[in-house]
């Protein structure tokens, strides 16, 4: 008799090993990369879908809460009318990727010289070694199923020293009910700068998004790098972001997370040079019955790095807001300088917001800290607006674009961040007529 | 214009109006003064609407309106402005969107059309320059870092621009200099009018040498005790309110 206790596979569980089994000998790959799925699936088949007891994943039990897996997306969808905008007015060069396919001719690559943009299937094709360098240090599930089925996306080039001003996004769109295991790449060489979107955006069906998006800051470059997640509202949207920061970098990363039903935003930063400083912002809007998680880990791996985290959510509704927060300094990583901060807002009796941040300090010579608060709008606050008569709606609109305003503008870009407010005032607009008698 | 009858007002359960009876005709300018707790906060609280207040008994007519029913934001439009004792720090809020959110809402809800920029910027910048609020101030988030005597500066740039019927002033005085207090006076009596009231609430009498009430009140353990012409708020600085404290009690 097996002594090894097996949970019984979920219904999802299934699904996934059957969608494995299926596509194993045609996905896209090299014999290395081939090896890599392979092993990925054992090691996302041995401990299964992330569940309560998965402490990363505490507030999210997907085994729970993943009721079934739809279909693989099957190569490019016909489509060419996309949903509208999701940053209207915001100018930057596109690279859209439709159901996981890239598709040039939607795409817009001006102001991108010197900047090489390959298609994820080639980097599989050849094996390229950078491949999974940065997502394969995570003890991830999710992200090892996405090793073991990534199939599309895009990598993004920029050389040692080169200077892109145009922002760059790339644009996931979903157009049915499909799952994408999508894998981007971006590396920025020594010295380099870069703006970079990453935005999500899907027809109206149940569809799950899981992406994984590696990347390698060089020493001195500077990355402002903003993800808007405005999944449909019936999608899954797993994200994960692993980046490593050299020596000098300056990275400054903003969440924004408002649509689909389910949702976590993961982002790991790593420390791997000294004098780097990364800002790591983020802002959730959701409502309904939408669960959103975001969970951070941020590792001062070496001397002398500096990080600002600053999360602030809003729930409406019944939603659940999520945020977990993680700085380690590793032994040795004196003079770390690291703040984190997380504020949730509830404008609904029902909302809820879970909180866990966490410090392991392994130096002696440090200065870290964390706080979190969770509250009501302030009623001192909206008195002084309605006593100057303006009306219940907007004084709330005002206040919560207000609390929303620090994390977004902490990103330091002034269009990004424009654009990113409208996005925010649009979604307190929907639910000022959603509340309105 | 302002008409109050029998006034009963609780917050959790505790009666803190009890019986306040108040007439401020159109164009008159009167002070209520009182002790520390007597209620005159409350006062200006429940006449410019604020929740969490039981109104148990009595009305408060507005240019003949029952208005004891009508929230914060309709009062505003209607004509009444509260210049607050402690002015809120609002982080996030530029102060010039909070202006034209202001007077736009309360145009829209009289059934005026909304300012043009240029006409909202002109008058900002007239009525700014006679409160010395600096543009540097304006451009900051509302009231953020500002000192006590710009906060109450800013407070009476709101009363101009809104052009309020009936100014209520709590305890404008407060943590404000004798320069500061001379700019906030004279902020205060540019905008008295025949059809503009105010109600000047107050602990002590030096803000009524700079704005000289019609009538003084007094207001004691939630009532109104006595009332008489300027000369009694020098009175209650001489003697203090201790003959009233104890004849509430």
């Amino acid at each position: 008799m097996n002594a090894e206790l097996r949970s019984l596979r979920t219904e999802a569980e299934t699904a996934l090993a059957e969608s494995f089994a299926a596509a194993r000998n045609s996905l896209p790959g090299s014999a290395t990369v081939k090896a890599a799925r392979e092993r990925a699936f054992a090691a996302f088949e041995g401990k299964g879908l992330p569940h309560r007891r998965t402490e990363p994943w505490r507030y999210t039990d997907l085994r729970a809460l993943l009721r079934t897996v739809p279909p693989r997306a099957a190569g490019a969808a016909a489509a060419t009318a996309l949903p509208a905008d999701p940053l209207p007015g915001l100018d930057r060069a596109r690279i859209v990727v439709v159901d996981g396919v890239w598709r040039p001719e939607l795409s817009d690559l001006a102001g991108l010289d010197g900047v090489t943009v390959t298609a994820t299937e080639r980097l599989l094709a050849e094996g390229d070694e950078r491949l999974g360098g940065q997502a394969g240090r995570l003890d991830d599930a999710m992200v090892a199923l996405n090793t073991a089925l990534m199939a599309g996306g895009v990598a993004i080039d920029v050389p040692a020293g080169v200077d892109i001003n145009r922002a760059v996004e790339i644009a996931h769109v979903t157009t049915g009910a499909v799952a994408t295991y999508v894998r981007n790449h971006i590396w920025v060489g020594a010295g380099g700068s870069l703006r970079v979107l990453e935005t999500f955006v899907g027809a109206d069906a149940a569809y799950q998004a899981n992406v994984v998006t590696e990347a390698v800051i060089g020493d001195r470059a500077k990355v402002i790098w903003a993800k808007l997640q405005a999944e449909a509202a019936s999608s899954v949207h797993i994200g994960t972001l692993a980046a490593s920061i050299g020596a000098e970098a300056q990275f400054d990363h903003l969440t924004l997370m408002t649509g689909a039903a389910l949702s976590r935003s993961q982002s790991f930063v790593s420390f791997g040079g000294e004098f780097a400083r990364a800002g790591l912002f983020g802002a959730t809007m959701v409502g309904g019955r939408q669960h959103a998680d975001i969970m951070l880990g941020v590792d001062h791996a070496v001397p002398n790095g500096a990080s600002r985290e600053l999360f602030k959510a809003v729930m409406d509704g019944r939603a659940e807001g999520i945020f977990q927060g993680r700085i380690v300094v590793r032994p040795g990583a004196q003079k770390t300088d690291g703040r984190m901060m997380t504020q949730g807002l509830l404008l609904s009796e029902e909302a809820t917001f879970s909180v866990k941040p966490e410090l392991e300090i392994f130096a002696d010579d440090v200065q870290c800290a964390h706080g979190a608060t969770s509250g009501q709008i302030d009623e001192d606050m909206l008195f002084y607006l309605l006593a100057r008569g303006i009306p219940r709606a907007e004084a709330e609109t005002l206040l919560v674009t207000a609390f929303l305003a620090e994390a977004i503008e902490g990103l330091g870009d002034e269009a990004i961040g424009e654009a990113f407010e409208v996005v925010a005032r649009d979604w307190l607009a929907r639910r000022g007529r959603m509340v309105a008698p | 214009m302002l008409s109050i009858k029998n006034l009963h007002a609780s917050i959790d359960g505790r009666e803190i109006l009890r019986g306040i009876d108040l007439e401020v005709p159109t164009g008159q300018v009167h002070a209520i003064m009182g002790p520390n707790g007597s209620g005159k906060s409350t006062l200006s609280y429940v006449l410019a609407g604020r929740e969490g207040y039981d109104i148990t008994d009595g009305s408060i007519l507005f240019d003949g309106e029952e208005i004891v029913e009508t929230p914060a934001e309709e009062r505003a439009a209607k004509g009444i402005f509260l210049a607050f004792q402690y002015p809120l720090e609002i982080p996030g809020v530029a102060t010039m969107t909070f202006l034209k959110a202001a007077m736009n809402a309360q145009r829209k809800a009289r059934g005026e059309t909304e300012l043009t920029t240029p006409d909202f910027m002109r008058r900002v910048k007239t009525s700014a320059e006679k409160l010395n609020v600096t543009q540097e101030m304006l451009r900051r988030p509302l009231n953020v870092g500002f000192s006590g005597g710009e906060k109450k500066r800013n407070e009476i740039l709101q009363m101009a621009l809104l052009e309020p019927k009936l100014a209520i002033l709590d305890e404008t005085d407060s943590g404000l200099d004798i320069d500061a207090l001379r700019v906030v006076s004279d902020g205060v009596n540019a905008l008295r009018s025949p059809d503009r009231s105010m109600l000047v609430i107050t602990h002590y009498q030096r803000l009524l040498d700079h704005i000289v009430p019609d009538v003084v009140h007094v207001m004691a353990a939630g009532r109104i005790v006595r009332s008489g012409g300027p000369e009694l708020a020098l009175e209650l600085e001489a003697n203090g309110y201790a003959d009233y404290v104890g004849a509430a009690a």
